[in-house]
């Protein structure tokens, strides 16, 4: 059997068909996007790149003028806090506890600049505490950045609400879809947010372009300086085979293929809870159609991940082990769970080519795996 | 580039050596706590005339270093003196190793640390401690220094978990500052009794639970 990759939350193969949807632009069709009054390889150029910039807008429910392309979504975190910084006089900042290193380290800079920032809470499932950000939004709070899915647990936000209290106090809402992009939906309308970021490589895209979405009058300040691309918002030569990739990928994630990669997702998760002493991370419902992230009891997560690695199956742990920092997965910590609860977590994430036979020999080597280290640890329970 | 680990700390991972614990052990000791990712430990029998370590096996929560070197450990312990094992020191380990990232150097310590613990505890246990000075609270506050604090992952004694130590006759109280209740609180007055009890004139060990 080929690697059987579970890892697609990090990010995906390409699609063949974003791929061949590429080609061209790199071939052909290689100037700048220019003016009209431009040569003709620019115009073509700038006709491909507004081409895909129609197709995300609209699946997103923006205009296309509202849609600034960008090198992915941790640059589309970094503009959301930091371009929209120092536009008003208000000073401050919520974001939740569980958000992405881009949003959370784009928060810390913003606070080491004199910005007050709220770190919201999470429940137990990892969602934000509607009733504490009541109390933290003031008439001083200039923006609440809530992601839309968590890349980790999974677990969706009920950023509605977010918005309705946010609103009140006339703060502006950022929410991090990067994660959700093309797997559920995300309009901006329905959502009511002001900006919204997204990323092409989690849903079978290139990696190197995202997009922002800006709701037109939103005092956000160029970001990049540079020439006058995207709007004067982002300086910088487009990456227009990527958007196409981009747009290409967002195409082909339909509403029938979304439902087959959930129904994989079930289906492994039934199986990896019946091994004994299982506990499913992040919401049971409100969750990303791809993800399942489970604890296992009395061992520690970056050695089944090694283990797994030699079973050519890969996947991830929020283990400490695993980690550069050798902290353990802080939205783990933040849904309040022990330390060993977090080190013992490992994520798969599926994508567009798992297949059932492959969930199959993923869980019959995942049951030996746990046996194995359970074996070996002193916490195991007395038999 | 492949793994950052070296062929050896990958073999011992997928065959560790001396797993398991020895029901009847001579000494034992715990290094480590979950809280901190990393959990070492070994038991011991000792023959009473050579002071060979005749067996030696361990139990592990933790990465794959932390396996690696707790199996390479017993493996070098098996059949020396304790004389001999005491003066292991983590770079033993880990040059039987072929090396270890830096990152997982604590796990090495780890092991030896536990491997030495459980060494001190033997003597301990059956009067072979040479410079028999009496327990008193500097001795179990440096012991309580390997005791992690659930809560933080880091020792008792930073966190001021245990408040006071009281040492009279042979009877040593410490004082928690935690609710008897809390959730960890069995686990850490487990943690405690095991790494007091062990000394040579320690009669009891009493753990009073008084949350400030």
């Amino acid at each position: 059997m080929d690697y059987i990759y579970l890892d697609n939350g990090a990010s995906t193969k390409i699609d063949p068909e974003v791929l061949n949807a590429m080609i061209p632009y790199f071939e052909r069709i290689y100037s700048v996007a220019s003016s009209q009054f431009s040569h003709r390889p620019g115009i073509e150029a700038r006709d491909a790149l507004e081409g895909a910039r129609k197709i995300i807008a609209e699946g997103i429910g923006a205009k296309p003028e509202e849609l600034v392309f960008t090198s992915g979504g941790t640059e589309s975190n970094n503009f959301a806090l930091k371009g929209m910084a120092s536009t008003t006089n208000r000073g401050h900042l919520i974001v939740s506890k569980v958000e992405h290193y881009s949003v959370l380290y784009s928060a810390r800079t913003l606070e080491s600049m004199g910005f007050k920032v709220d770190y919201l809470d999470v429940d137990r499932y990892g969602q934000v505490d509607l009733d504490k950000l009541k109390d933290l939004v003031t008439d001083n709070t200039l923006l609440v950045s809530i992601q839309h899915s968590n890349h980790e647990i999974g677990t969706i936000q009920p950023i509605g609400e977010v918005v309705k209290i946010a609103k009140e106090r006339g703060a502006f809402v950022h929410t991090d879809a990067a994660y959700s992009f093309g797997w559920l939906p995300v309009d901006v309308e329905r959502l009511g947010v002001d900006l919204l970021t997204i990323t092409g490589h989690k849903i079978h895209g290139p990696k190197g372009i995202g997009g922002l979405y800006v709701r037109k009058g939103t005092p956000i300040k160029k970001w990049m300086d540079g020439g006058f691309n995207e709007f004067d918002k982002r300086g910088g030569t487009e990456n227009i085979p990527a958007a196409v990739g981009m747009a290409k990928a967002f195409e082909l994630m339909t509403d029938v293929e979304i439902e087959q990669v959930r129904a994989l997702r079930d289906y492994l998760k039934k199986k990896v809870l019946s091994i004994p002493d299982s506990h499913l991370n992040g919401h049971p419902e409100e969750r990303h159609p791809a993800n399942l992230n489970v604890t296992f009891d009395y061992i520690e997560g970056e050695s089944v991940v090694l283990h797994l690695d030699m079973r050519k199956i890969g996947v991830i742990t929020g283990s400490a082990c695993f980690s550069r920092s050798l902290e353990p997965s802080h939205i783990l910590m933040a849904t309040g769970v022990s330390h060993e609860h977090a080190h013992g977590s490992v994520r798969f994430s599926l994508g567009r080519f798992n297949k059932k036979e492959e969930l199959d020999y993923v869980y019959e080597e995942l049951k030996k795996v746990v046996e194995n280290l359970r074996r070996l640890s002193p916490m195991k329970k007395e038999d | 580039m492949g793994l950052p680990y070296s062929k050896k700390v990958i073999e011992h991972f997928v065959n560790p050596r001396n797993v398991g614990k020895i029901e009847d052990a001579d000494a034992k000791a715990t290094e480590g706590s979950p809280a901190c990712g990393d959990m070492v430990k070994v038991y011991l029998k000792v023959d009473k005339k050579t002071k060979v370590i005749k067996d030696i096996k361990f139990e592990s929560y933790g990465c794959a270093s932390n396996i690696a070197t707790a199996s390479v450990t017993t493996e070098m312990a098996k059949g020396k003196t304790i004389e001999k094992a005491k003066k292991f020191t983590w770079k033993d380990a880990a040059d039987a190793l072929d090396g270890l990232p830096p990152v997982k150097v604590h796990c090495a310590v780890l092991a030896v640390d536990a491997l030495k613990t459980a060494i001190e505890n033997y003597e301990n246990k059956f009067g072979l401690v040479v410079n028999k000075k009496p327990t008193d609270v500097e001795k179990v506050r440096g012991r309580l220094e390997h005791v992690i604090d659930p809560r933080t992952g880091l020792d008792v004694v930073r966190t001021k978990l245990v408040k006071k130590i009281e040492v009279k006759k042979g009877v040593v109280i410490m004082y928690v500052d935690m609710a008897k209740d809390e959730q960890f609180s069995g686990n850490v007055e487990n943690e405690l009794k095991e790494r007091i009890e062990p000394l040579w004139d320690v009669k009891e060990v009493k753990v009073v639970f008084d949350k400030s």
